[in-house]
C-alpha cells in the first residue's frame, strides 16, 4: 500500500474534507490550564475551573458563531466538560455542525547542542490517548511543533528532522485512531529577519515535513495543514496583506500536494483584524489553490471576545456579539469576501487591532 | 531565497508553461544514435546520419502534427542537423512554436552493491554544455532516471541517489535557461501489481521533491515526467479508468501545485494504450492543479516509422499517421479523444522492451 489505509480511512478523509469547507474554519480553544490562565488574568479572572467552563461556554453557546466553524480545538479538560444546564460541550457542539477537535501534544523541550531549539512530546501512549478521544467525541486532533528563525541559520537541520519526524509519526497514529491529525509546524515570527527568509524557510520546513508524512505512510487526504503565514519578523517593518498572500500562496504551492484538502493558518500573534485581512488577501490572489484556506485561530479569534467579557456575566451577551463578529469576518475572509472592520460590525475596536505578539510564544 | 532564481527565472517559468499547454504535448524524438539504430533496423533501414536526419526531417515537417506539439526533444546530434534544402531543425521547430529540448544525460551505470539498480551520469561539465545548447536554441533538457520494482527494489539508496542526481542536474540547467524535465522513470517491468507501483511511485516522487527542494530548484520552472501508475507487464492489464485513478491520486499526493505539468512517458504501452491512459486522466473529476500531458518517443512514432519503411515514396503516409497519433494524444490532453486512430496499422502494438535502456 501506499498511505496507510486502516478502518477509519473513509471517515477521516470525510472529516477533513468537511473541516475545510470554504466559508468555514476552527476556533483554537485548546489553550492549556496555565495559558488560559495568562488570559484570564489579563482580565483579572481567577483560574479555576468554573471560570474555565464559563469562558468556553460563553464562545460555544455564542449565537451565530457556530455557522462559521467546521471544528473546534480543545484542551483535554475541556473536551469533558458541560453546559452550565448540564449539555456535554462535545454534544452542543456537533449540535452546530462543529466537529470537536483535541490538543494531544505535551509541549515542547529543548534540544540538547542547539541553541535553544526545540522538538515536541507526547508520543507516549498516543495511540490509547486517541482512542479514548475518539469515545468521548473528539474527531480531530492538533500537535504544535515550533521552530525559530535565527541569527546562526535557524532552524537547524536537526530541529527540521526532529519536529518532522515528530509530526508523522503523531500524524499516523492519530489516523490509526479515527482522528484527523492538523499537522502543525509553526515557524515563530520572533526575529529582525524580511518575508524573503520566512519564505525560504517555511518551504524548506514544509518540504521536510511531507517528506516525512510520506515516509510514515500517512493518508495526506486525512489530514489538515496548520502553517505559519509567511511574513517579516516581528522585529522588522511590516508589509502589506498582499505581499504576504503573495509570499504565503507561493510557498505553499511549491511544498503541499493537491491530496491536502485544507490549510488552515495559525494566527501567531498577528491582531484580530490583521489576520483576517492577510487570510482574505489570501482568497483573492488569482492563482491556482488546490487546498482550502482558512483559518484555526485561537487569540486572533478570542481576543476582543474576552476583553469585553472581562469574567461578568452581564457582559456575556456583549462578548458573544464580538465574537460572532470575529468569525463571519474570518468566514468572509475565506471567501475573499472581508471588506475589513470598517465596514463591520467590529468597527473602531481597538482590541480587533491589537497585536497579540508574545516573544517565544509557548502554551 | 527559497528557490533559486538567477537571470532565467521569467523565461523558465514561461517556457515551462508554454510546454504544458491545453491542447500540446511533446514528442521525444531524442534517441540515441545506438537507440534510434534499433528503430531504424526493425524497418531494415541503415543507421547513418543522412537516414537519422530523413527520419526525423518526416516528423518535423509534417502537416499539421506541430500544431499539436509544445516541444521536442532531441538529441544532440539532430540539435544541429538541418533539413534537405538547408533549413535548421531549430528553426523548423520554432517557427512552429514548439520548443526544442535536448537530452543531456550520459546514460545509466549501477550501483555496486545493489540488484542491478543504476543511477544516471552526466553532470560533469553540464554546466557548460547547457549553455552551448541553448545557445544552439534548446530550451529544455531532459534527464532520465531509472529504477525498477522488485522484491526488495527500489533500494533506499537507488531512491536516494538518482533523487539526488535528478535536483543536481535540474539547478544546473534552470542556472543556464533550460527548463529541466525531471524524469524518474519506474519501469513496468515484473509480476507487481497496481497497487505496488502506486506506492514505489509515491515513494520516488516524494523523494525526488525533497531533493528538488534541498538543491532551491524553482519549481515553476520544471515539468515532471513520470511513468503512468500501472500492473507489471506480466502481471494482468488494468483499464484506462484504474490507471487513470491510481496515476492522479498518486501525483496529487506527492507533486506540488507549483509544478505546470507532468508530462508522462508511454513506456512501452501501444500508441492506442497510451492515448486512451491519457484521455482517461483527463476525464477524472476532482481538482488536478497541473496539465497533465504527454512526452511520448514510441508511442508517437512506431506507426509512422513503419508506415515510412526507409522510403521516400511513403514519407506521406508515414506523416499522415504521425499526424493522426499527434491528434489523438492533442486530443487525449482535453479528455476528448473518442478513440478514433485508433484504425492505423500498429496503434495497439505493445511497445514493451524489457529493461528498456535507451
Amino acid at each position: 500500500m501506499s498511505a496507510f489505509v486502516g478502518k477509519y480511512a473513509d471517515e477521516l478523509i470525510k472529516t477533513a474534507k468537511y473541516i475545510a469547507t470554504p466559508g468555514k474554519g476552527i476556533l483554537a480553544a485548546d489553550e492549556s490550564t496555565g495559558t488560559i490562565g495568562k488570559r484570564l488574568s489579563s482580565i483579572n479572572v481567577e483560574n479555576v475551573e468554573a471560570n474555565r467552563q464559563a469562558l468556553r461556554e460563553l464562545l460555544f453557546t455564542a449565537p451565530g458563531a457556530l455557522e462559521y466553524l467546521s471544528g473546534v480545538i480543545l484542551f483535554e479538560e475541556t473536551l469533558y466538560q458541560s453546559t452550565v444546564g448540564g449539555t456535554p460541550f462535545v454534544d452542543v457542539l456537533k449540535a452546530g455542525g462543529v466537529v470537536p477537535g483535541i490538543k494531544v501534544d505535551k509541549g515542547t523541550v529543548d534540544i540538547a547542542g542547539t541553541n535553544g531549539e526545540t522538538t515536541t512530546q507526547g508520543l507516549d501512549s498516543l495511540g490509547a490517548r486517541c482512542a479514548k478521544y475518539y469515545e468521548a467525541g473528539a474527531r480531530f486532533a492538533k500537535w504544535r511543533a515550533v521552530l525559530k528563525i535565527g541569527a546562526a541559520g535557524e532552524p537547524s537541520e536537526l530541529a527540521i528532522k526532529q519536529n518532522a519526524e515528530g509530526l508523522a509519526r503523531y500524524a499516523l497514529i492519530c489516523q490509526d485512531n479515527g482522528l484527523v491529525p492538523i499537522v502543525e509546524p509553526e515557524i515563530l515570527t520572533d526575529g529582525a529577519h524580511d518575508i524573503n527568509t520566512c519564505a525560504a524557510v517555511t518551504e524548506r520546513v514544509l518540504a521536510a515535513v511531507y517528506k516525512s508524512l510520506n515516509d510514515h505512510m500517512v493518508l495526506l487526504e486525512g489530514t489538515l495543514l496548520k502553517p505559519n503565514m509567511v511574513t517579516p519578523g516581528s522585529d522588522s517593518p511590516k508589509v502589506g496583506a498582499d505581499v504576504i498572500a503573495e509570499y504565503t500562496v507561493a510557498a505553499l504551492r511549491r511544498t503541499v500536494p493537491p491530496a491536502v484538502p485544507g490549510v488552515v493558518f495559525l494566527s501567531g500573534g498577528q491582531s484580530e483584524e490583521e489576520a483576517s485581512l492577510n487570510l482574505n488577501a489570501m482568497n483573492k490572489l488569482e492563482v491556482l489553490k488546490p487546498w482550502t484556506l482558512t483559518f484555526s485561530f485561537g487569540r486572533a479569534l478570542q481576543q476582543s471576545t474576552i476583553k469585553k467579557w472581562a469574567g461578568k456575566k452581564e457582559n456575556v451577551a456583549a462578548a458573544q456579539a464580538a465574537f460572532l463578529a470575529r468569525c463571519k469576518a474570518n468566514s468572509e475572509a475565506t471567501l475573499g469576501k472581508y471588506a475589513g472592520a470598517a465596514a463591520g460590525a467590529a468597527a473602531g475596536d481597538a482590541a480587533t487591532s491589537e497585536s497579540l505578539h508574545v516573544k517565544g510564544y509557548t502554551y | 531565497m527559497s528557490a533559486y532564481c538567477g537571470k532565467y527565472t521569467d523565461e523558465l517559468i514561461r517556457n515551462a508553461a508554454y510546454i504544458g499547454t491545453p491542447g500540446k504535448g511533446i514528442l521525444a524524438a531524442d534517441e540515441s544514435t545506438g537507440t534510434i539504430g534499433k528503430r531504424l533496423a526493425s524497418i531494415n533501414v541503415e543507421n547513418v546520419e543522412e537516414n537519422r536526419r530523413a527520419l526525423r526531417e518526416l516528423l518535423f515537417t509534417a502537416p499539421g502534427a506541430l500544431e499539436c506539439l509544445s516541444g521536442v526533444i532531441l538529441f544532440e546530434e539532430t540539435l544541429y542537423q538541418s533539413t534537405r534544402d538547408g533549413t535548421p531543425f531549430v528553426d523548423v521547430l520554432g517557427a512552429a512554436g514548439v520548443l526544442p529540448g535536448i537530452k543531456v544525460d550520459k546514460g545509466t551505470v549501477e550501483l555496486a552493491g545493489t540488484d542491478r539498480e543504476t543511477t544516471t551520469q552526466g553532470h560533469d561539465d553540464l554546466a557548460e554544455r547547457c549553455r552551448r545548447y541553448y545557445a544552439a536554441g534548446a530550451r529544455f533538457a531532459k534527464w532520465r532516471a531509472v529504477l525498477s520494482i522488485g522484491a526488495s527494489k527500489p533500494s533506499q539508496l537507488a531512491v536516494d541517489a538518482n533523487a539526488q542526481g535528478l535536483a543536481r542536474y535540474a539547478i544546473i540547467c534552470q542556472e543556464n535557461g533550460l527548463v529541466p524535465i525531471v524524469e524518474p522513470e519506474i519501469l513496468v517491468d515484473g509480476e507487481h501489481g497496481i497497487e505496488r507501483c502506486a506506492e514505489v511511485t509515491e515513494r520516488v516522487l516524494a523523494a525526488c521533491y525533497k531533493a528538488l527542494s534541498d538543491h532551491h530548484v524553482l519549481l515553476e520552472g520544471t515539468l515532471l515526467k513520470p511513468n503512468m501508475v500501472t500492473p507489471g507487464s506480466d502481471a494482468n492489464k488494468a483499464a484506462p479508468e484504474v490507471i487513470a485513478e491510481h496515476t492522479v491520486r498518486a501525483l496529487l499526493r506527492t507533486v506540488p501545485p507549483a509544478v505546470p505539468a507532468i508530462v508522462f512517458l508511454s513506456g512501452g504501452q501501444s500508441e492506442e494504450e497510451a492515448t486512451r491512459n491519457l484521455n482517461a486522466m483527463n476525464q477524472v473529476a476532482g481538482k488536478k492543479p497541473w496539465s497533465l500531458t504527454f512526452s511520448f518517443g514510441r508511442a508517437l512514432q512506431q506507426s509512422t516509422l513503419k508506415a515510412w519503411a526507409g522510403r521516400e515514396e511513403n514519407v506521406g503516409k508515414a506523416q499522415e499517421a504521425l499526424l493522426a497519433r499527434c491528434r489523438a494524444n492533442s486530443q487525449a490532453t482535453l479528455g476528448s479523444y473518442a478513440g478514433d486512430a485508433a484504425s492505423g496499422e500498429g496503434v495497439s502494438d505493445s511497445l514493451l522492451v524489457r529493461d528498456y535502456k535507451y
